[in-house]
């Protein structure tokens, strides 16, 4: 497949060209999916959360991806065992640049594989003794672990084992947290209830079980960092500026994260979440439960930046809203070095996103302060909650793809012709043959971070050094 | 709070370099103090000594259960792998779907290629009534949108153990009209919990030929000159399958790969992405049934195809990632004996230069101390040529080797003085490879980009010549086999060599008497 030559699109028309190529009943399906974003909306018009159909490689992971991958992998100082055959922990052993600090195998193990392996014994007799045996061993030749959970497998859940009762009769044992996650495979639609699972595995063996540390001292200012996975060290450079108002960040959820800041978490004056999709459970949890408000905000580009920094302000006394005013006026200088010497360079440069839990809109006024212009956006794993709070971000016109397919996404930008898809890694090869240039917005492309003031210096660098290369120049043979 | 940032649009800060400025490490200090509740310093640094001892190894080794750092993936991404070397192939996987997404990442993440296959997307309802409505519309939606010339069906664990039936399940989807009535579906089942993705990649190339050529026992095929080749899951597919097919020019034979990806996953860019390309045809798979005989290039890739080949009456041979100069003489002697043709001139040339080569740089080499970790073959493969190379490889590690596979690697290393201090080590991972590293220490490893780590805490030198190569790029495209392969492989360990000399010589009036112009 190559680009078209058309300059211009009619958008709503190219939507029912593409589904064309569906069988009926999977065009009615996918029908739900697609949208044009209209003037004044409440959401997308699209459909969300709902099964993948067969057959169309969809670009979704599963709920073991959400909840290992997600959510618990970057608990630094515990360790989360795959649990049930080799596969699922070995494809995402260190595959999410989820940054941190400590002393791998010693006291930290976040990019490490630990698996029970299953084989067709565990399959056809179970797998719990083995699981007995497997934290046995792993608390004896990883004594400074603080904590074990169980991350489920496919396998787990159509057995039969009772890994909550390994998990009760191994915690009092060893004298450490350890805690059953059901993130079974099959579960659900995508990562997305894997996300929940784990927050509910969270609230119900961590916070029921533990208590915050008996000589944590608070503070009116102590706040947390909610939803950042660190990605190439993303919740550093969001934290910093936290500190900076005056805000003390009393545990960063899961990036960088550590058992203890979990348990403190109830502590806090008021979470602040950045990837609502994936953490929104256990902060609607804790206002229920312990009456701690929670806001969202956003860190991706200095227009939203100022705007988040300012919205976190309120809550608190005017010593932090002038620290606030002074944080934002700080950085001004080289957020404008950052535009005056990129934006020339990236001016109406037309970028298609599809990505997973906040960024399909998060990002998006990050592209606004550079001159860039958003044509269509996406996600992978959505709930209706997400498409409500898109069209704050982008404007009519926009084509909106839920769950989009590989076929799907491949006409659009044929047709739509972007100087720029942010997508994945199983995006990303397909568009650059294409010519197009790409950056993976899941990883930062191995850059980051993206976050914060000092972030988007390098978000602004990345996405120039995407678009400006030359090699997009030479691309056609001369013969 | 300075007024002076650290980061600037003139000179943008990395992350690696970013997170090194004092505002940045004053508030890493403050996190761990204040909120992180860890272990004591001086508490670390002596269980990190710990994990470096004899006593530490033996615990290690004493483990049943937990598996940490294994250098295996599951049966599927290895039968995926095998369906994409032909031509017009779309892996379909029946069974959750998460799992396809892992295996495309994978392989992508190695190849710097997209990666296509689907998933029957199977949840909990078909954990329930089983997958059979995901196999019928899935094959009649993949049919339509991806229009592939044949459809390989694998599985999932969780298909396994719920035990779908995906021959009935296919003929089912076949009855509905999701494809054409003749249109090619074979299939393996190819579960998580049994083997590894080598044997997934076996149990695929079976399913494969055997929808081809049926599955009946018939020693009395007719057959022709043509001799099959099947390279097995190579990370270096791209560079060795187009060095074996210069390789069969060479001598004028007609070597057909089966399964061949090397052109799948290598397309150019010129403004068109290609779903499909290149890639052994159904017609060449159909035909190869006619071979007089199928060599394997990995033993334990092929186990049940060679032994299915043989009950179509071909000549198998076995190799085990054949490298360095012996080994090429033998697969090529053993192609001249199968096709009755003399090796040709031009390759005897190209062992001569080989040879001088190495006889120019042994000095390096002779006597340095190797730990080699990856698939069996691979390891069998490298051991030898290291050994030929008048290097020491001490501790070999494969999760997936056998007893059987331990006793081949000693008699391997048994057949040179070289091998006197080398032990196998089937089953194990890299974190056993760890306590063996640092109980009984080598000059460098070799293995993939997860050794890496073993890189990092014991400080031995890594060399990547094996899958997955993550944080390298374009390896992949430079074959390791044959004699240029094998001049490949020798000049990537001396690089290394060199490297790692030069960066331990380099201190301004200390060490750098050592630091040669001439090496």
């Amino acid at each position: 497949m190559s680009l078209s030559e058309n300059t211009t699109v009619d958008v709503k028309n190219l939507v029912n060209e593409v589904l064309e190529a569906y069988p009926e009943k999977s065009r009615k399906r996918r029908a739900k999916h697609l949208n044009v974003l209209e003037a004044e909306a409440k959401d997308c018009g699209v459909k969300s959360n709902v099964k993948s159909i067969p057959g169309v490689m969809t670009i979704r992971g599963c709920a073991y991806a959400g909840s290992k991958g997600v959510v618990w992998g970057p608990i630094k100082d515990m360790i989360h065992i795959s649990h049930g055959p080799v596969g699922c922990g070995y494809y995402s052993w260190s595959g999410r640049r989820n940054y941190y600090i400590g002393d791998t195998g010693v006291d930290s193990w976040g990019t490490m594989h630990f698996t029970s392996d299953f084989q067709e014994k565990d399959i056809v007799f179970g797998g719990d003794k083995k699981l007995h045996k497997v934290i046995e061993e792993i608390n004896e030749l990883f004594p400074l672990v603080n904590g074990i959970s169980i991350q489920s497998e496919c396998p787990i859940g159509l057995i039969g084992d009772d890994i909550e009762a390994v998990a009760r009769a191994k915690s009092a044992e060893i004298g450490k947290p350890v805690i059953p996650v059901r993130c079974e495979g099959f579960r659900g639609v995508s990562q997305s209830l894997g996300h929940h699972i784990a927050n509910d595995a969270i609230r119900d063996w961590v916070f029921e079980k533990t208590e915050p540390k008996a000589d944590f001292v608070s503070t009116p200012y102590d706040v947390t960092i909610i939803g950042d996975y660190n990605i190439g060290g993303d919740a550093w450079s969001s934290r910093i500026l936290l500190e900076e108002i005056g805000l003390r960040v009393i545990a960063q959820w899961s990036g960088d994260g550590t058992l203890a800041e979990l348990e403190n978490t109830p502590k806090a004056k008021v979470n602040l979440i950045h990837c609502y999709r994936s953490m929104n459970y256990i902060a609607r949890h804790m206002e229920e439960k312990y009456n701690i408000p929670w806001m969202e905000y956003n860190f991706f580009g200095p227009s939203q930046i100022a705007e988040s920094l300012r919205k976190i302000a309120a809550l608190f006394d005017d010593k932090i809203k002038e620290n606030a005013e002074k944080v934002i006026a700080r950085y001004q200088p080289m957020v404008d070095a950052v535009i005056a010497k990129y934006k020339p360079r990236l001016d109406g440069k037309k970028v298609m996103i599809y990505v997973g839990g906040l960024r399909p809109r998060h990002v998006v006024d990050a592209y606004h302060d550079l001159g860039m212009e958003i044509i269509g956006t996406g996600y992978e794993f959505a709930h209706n909650d997400d498409y409500q709070r898109t069209p704050h971000y982008v404007k009519e016109g926009t084509l909106i793809y839920d769950d989009v397919t590989a076929f799907e996404l491949e006409k659009f930008v044929e047709a739509m012709r972007p100087d720029l898809v942010a997508s994945g890694i199983k995006e990303k090869y397909v568009f650059q043959k294409m010519g197009l240039p790409f950056r993976q917005m899941h990883s930062w492309d191995y850059s980051g971070p993206y976050h914060g003031y000092d972030g988007f210096a390098i978000f602004a660098r990345d996405m120039d050094l995407a678009i400006n290369n030359p090699v997009w120049g030479v691309m056609k043979a001369p013969f | 709070m300075t007024d002076k940032l650290s980061q600037s649009a003139d000179k943008v800060l990395d992350h690696y370099t970013l997170f090194r400025q004092p505002e940045y490490a004053a508030m890493f200090e403050k996190k761990k103090t204040e909120f992180e509740y860890g272990h004591s310093d001086a508490e670390v640094a002596r269980v990190s000594e710990w994990t470096k001892s004899e006593e530490y190894k033996a615990k290690n080794f004493a483990r049943e259960a937990v598996v940490i750092n294994p250098t295996k993936a599951c049966q599927p991404i290895g039968a995926m792998f095998a369906a994409q070397g032909f031509e017009g192939t779309l892996p379909f996987v029946h069974g959750s779907q998460g799992c396809v997404a892992y295996y495309r990442t994978h392989l992508t993440r190695h190849f710097k290629e997209p990666n296509s296959a689907v998933s029957s997307s199977m949840t909990e309802d078909a954990a329930v009534f089983g997958g059979l409505n995901n196999m019928i519309d899935g094959l009649a939606n993949a049919y339509a949108l991806y229009k592939p010339k044949m459809i390989a069906v694998m599985t999932t664990c969780m298909a396994e153990v719920i035990g779908d039936d995906l021959q009935g399940f296919i003929a089912n989807a076949k009855n509905k009209e999701s494809v054409p009535a003749d249109f090619p579906v074979p299939f393996a089942h190819t579960p998580a919990f049994v083997g590894s993705h080598i044997v997934g990649y076996d149990n695929m190339i079976k399913g494969i030929l055997s929808s081809f050529w049926g599955t009946s026992e018939n020693f009395d095929t007719p057959k022709t000159e043509q001799i099959n080749l099947i390279p097995g899951f190579d990370g270096f597919a791209v560079g060795n399958n187009r060095e074996l097919k210069r390789i069969a020019g060479e001598f004028g034979l007609k070597l057909q790969i089966l399964s061949d990806v090397s052109d799948n996953f290598d397309t150019p860019m010129d403004g068109e992405y290609r779903m499909y390309d290149g890639g052994t045809t159904i017609e060449e798979t159909k035909e190869a049934l006619h071979a007089k005989a199928t060599i394997s290039m990995q033993e334990y890739n092929t186990t049940q195809t060679l032994q299915f080949c043989k009950e179509k009456g071909q000549e198998v041979a076995k190799f085990n990632y054949p490298m360095g100069v012996t080994a090429t003489d033998e697969l090529l002697l053993k192609l001249a004996e199968l096709s009755g043709k003399p090796v040709p001139a031009s390759l005897k040339l190209e062992r001569g230069r080989l040879v001088d080569a190495i006889a120019d740089s042994h000095t390096h080499l002779h006597g340095k101390r190797f730990a080699v970790y990856g698939d069996p073959d691979f390891c069998l493969g490298m051991t030898r040529f290291l050994l030929e190379l008048g290097a020491e490889p001490v501790h070999i590690l494969s999760t997936s080797g056998s007893k059987k596979w331990e006793k081949q690697v000693q008699k391997v290393l048994d057949g040179s003085p070289f091998g006197a201090s080398g032990a196998a080590y089937g089953g194990k991972d890299l974190w056993h490879l760890r306590s063996l590293i640092f109980t009984d220490k080598v000059d460098y490893i070799i293995g993939n980009s997860y050794g890496k780590y073993l890189e990092r805490d014991t400080k031995v030198p890594l060399i990547r010549l094996t899958y997955p190569i993550f944080d390298r790029h374009h390896h992949h495209r430079y074959p390791t086999w044959g004699y240029q392969g094998a001049l490949n492989v020798l000049v990537r360990i001396l690089d290394r060599i060199f490297e790692d000399i030069d960066a331990n010589t380099n201190i301004v009036g200390q060490t750098d008497y050592s630091f040669d112009l001439i090496r």
